[in-house]
């Protein structure tokens, strides 16, 4: 299969446009024969992850493409950077690789990327159409774009989603093609009880147990009609993307691709069906904890980034009490301006929230230590951080969070797991 | 006995046979400094990829694995080659963004997930043809 370009594609690959945009096309065009595609696809807007430090390397890239003069040609948002730039969080970065994060993320803004710094681009007003190609990196932002929004993007990777920014162009393949969008899988939850069906803290769980089956197929979730909401969605795709390689889910009756079981399988009537049953629910739970111990050290929330709507259920669930474990509330510019709109941003801080704008917990090292238990609601937080802060991680309810930090120790709600 | 994998990224390469027991992601599965595996539900977790040619029969979660990738090229840590069940997009733009740099990227070949899984242990070598033999000693 060979890659075909249109002249004007040509062109900038011979550099005709600059040599910023020729490299973006080396970049795209190389991608394309690797992937097997047979032409670009021009992409309406681009979420660009590769903002994030995890080294020199990506800083000496994003200031080289500044160097050549580089600027996206199409509306892109940025997803986290290492360093709160807003809040102002305190991380405990080397001063070397304080300046050499703050560098890169001023390099992605230099390019002409909107500073929303957040994973969940998506409640900061980047929705692309139904149906419209766009480039979007991060994992859960990839998820939630294809799934929820129905807009078309692949996973793309650090690096790939600023070039594509750059020349407006993107590989065509994978599930920026229609036929390729279809279900191959199911997942059915109706026999599970409707209480859990309908409680925040199974989504991740759920989530968790569709990425570890999907690996990097595309599923649909039977029997959760009049359950979803959009956060439930976040957590299910921010989950199920850690788990597995999962860019696109749908799920009957809540995500567009999927009014009913024909139309998210593409019309075939048979595919493979796993019943969930409360062992296979209770299983996956346990896996999502790695410690059994009654200690919590501290509780981060809020990946994907929290929404206005989540920190003012936070609020409510504090109900004017102090928190005596550190409670970090991970969120974006977008909500923290919400809540200083409403004039709710002091009560969180004042009952011992951090709230961390721009970055999170398991991105950068904000966490006091190196070493402990971390309470969090998040399923991925509850896969990244022990590898990435040295936590051990407890998974549990928002409502058991807040007792746990108030209480300084475990607690748990029997009630949630009926 | 003398194998070709498919190359997808031509290059030479030579060093211990590394497979993965299970799906990875490099973000939040290999540390970017020291190529050692630090995701602790993998089953190689605390194993240096560093100078492998790493057997990978899928990839899972991050799409910052480029920027891991990358950043083990840059440090030396990388493994030799990648030897992958499907080409990954995200880890290959890892190599591709190093090539742009100037910095020596590993190459990388396919081979199905059920023949990385037939390999024996040991050094092999691998050529820019995708000719794939094990080194004696």
């Amino acid at each position: 299969m060979t890659l075909a370009l249109t002249p004007l594609e040509t062109s900038w690959l011979a550099g005709e446009s600059g040599e910023a945009r020729a490299l973006a096309m080396r970049v795209i065009a190389e991608t394309a024969r690797l992937m097997g595609a047979e032409k670009l696809v021009a992409v309406e807007s681009a979420h660009i992850d590769g903002a994030l430090y995890h080294g020199d390397s990506g800083t000496l890239f994003a200031e080289k493409l500044v160097a050549l003069g580089a600027k996206v040609s199409i509306p892109a948002t940025l997803n986290v950077g290492a360093l709160d730039l807003f809040c102002g969080a305190r991380t405990r970065h080397s001063p070397h690789e304080h300046d050499m994060a703050k560098r890169m993320m001023r390099a992605y803004e230099t390019m002409g990327c909107a500073p929303s710094w957040t994973c969940a681009p998506y409640q900061a007003g980047h929705r692309p159409a139904f149906g419209t190609d766009v480039a979007w990196g991060e994992s859960n932002a990839v998820a939630f774009c294809n799934s929820v929004l129905g807009a078309r993007t692949n996973r793309y990777g650090d690096f790939l989603d600023i070039c594509c920014a750059i020349a407006g162009r993107a590989p065509y393949y994978g599930l920026h093609i229609p036929e390729n969008r279809h279900a191959t899988f199911a997942l059915d939850c109706s026999g599970l009880s409707p209480d859990l069906r309908d409680s925040d803290i199974f989504w991740p769980v759920i989530g968790t147990l569709f990425g570890q089956r999907a690996g990097n197929a595309i599923g649909v979730v039977i029997g959760l009609t009049g359950f979803a909401t959009e956060d439930r969605l976040k957590a299910f795709g921010a989950a199920a993307a850690s788990a597995g390689a999962v860019g696109l889910f749908h799920i009957i009756g809540a995500t567009p691709e999927a009014p009913d079981l024909s139309s998210a399988t593409g019309g075939k009537r048979e595919i493979p069906t796993i019943s969930v049953t409360p062992g296979m629910i209770s299983s996956t739970l346990a896996g999502m904890s790695t410690t059994v111990l009654e200690a919590v050290d501290a509780v981060a929330i809020g990946s994907p980034h929290c929404s206005y709507e989540e920190l003012v259920e936070l609020e409510r669930l504090i109900d004017g009490r102090k928190l005596v474990r550190p409670f970090y509330a991970c969120t974006g510019r977008h909500a923290i301006k919400a809540l200083e709109a409403a004039g709710r941003r002091r009560a969180l801080e004042e009952a011992g929230v951090t709230l961390v704008a721009d970055t999170c917990i398991v991105v950068a090292p904000i966490l006091e230590a190196t070493t402990g238990v971390l309470m969090t609601n998040s399923g991925k937080f509850a896969h990244y951080a022990p590898g990435n802060t040295g936590y051990a991680v407890r998974y549990g309810a928002l409502s058991e969070c807040v007792e746990s930090a108030v209480a300084g120790r475990l607690v748990r709600e029997a009630r949630l797991w009926r | 006995m003398a194998m070709r994998l498919e190359a997808l990224l031509a290059g030479d390469a030579q060093g211990p046979l590394l497979k993965l027991d299970a799906p990875l992601s490099f973000w939040g599965g290999v540390d970017p400094a020291s190529g050692r595996i630090i995701q602790v539900r993998h089953p190689q977790c605390g194993t240096s990829i560093a100078g492998t040619i790493l057997c990978l029969p899928g990839t899972i979660g991050s799409s910052s694995s480029s920027a891991v990738l990358l950043e083990l090229i840059r440090g030396g840590k990388a493994p030799a080659a990648l030897v992958m069940g499907a080409p990954d997009a995200i880890l290959l733009i890892g190599c591709l963004i190093a090539r742009e740099m100037g910095w020596l990227a590993p190459p990388a070949f396919s081979l199905a997930a059920q023949h990385q899984h037939d390999l024996a242990e040991g050094c092999y070598t691998l050529a820019p043809d995708g000719a794939f033999h094990p080194l004696l000693p």
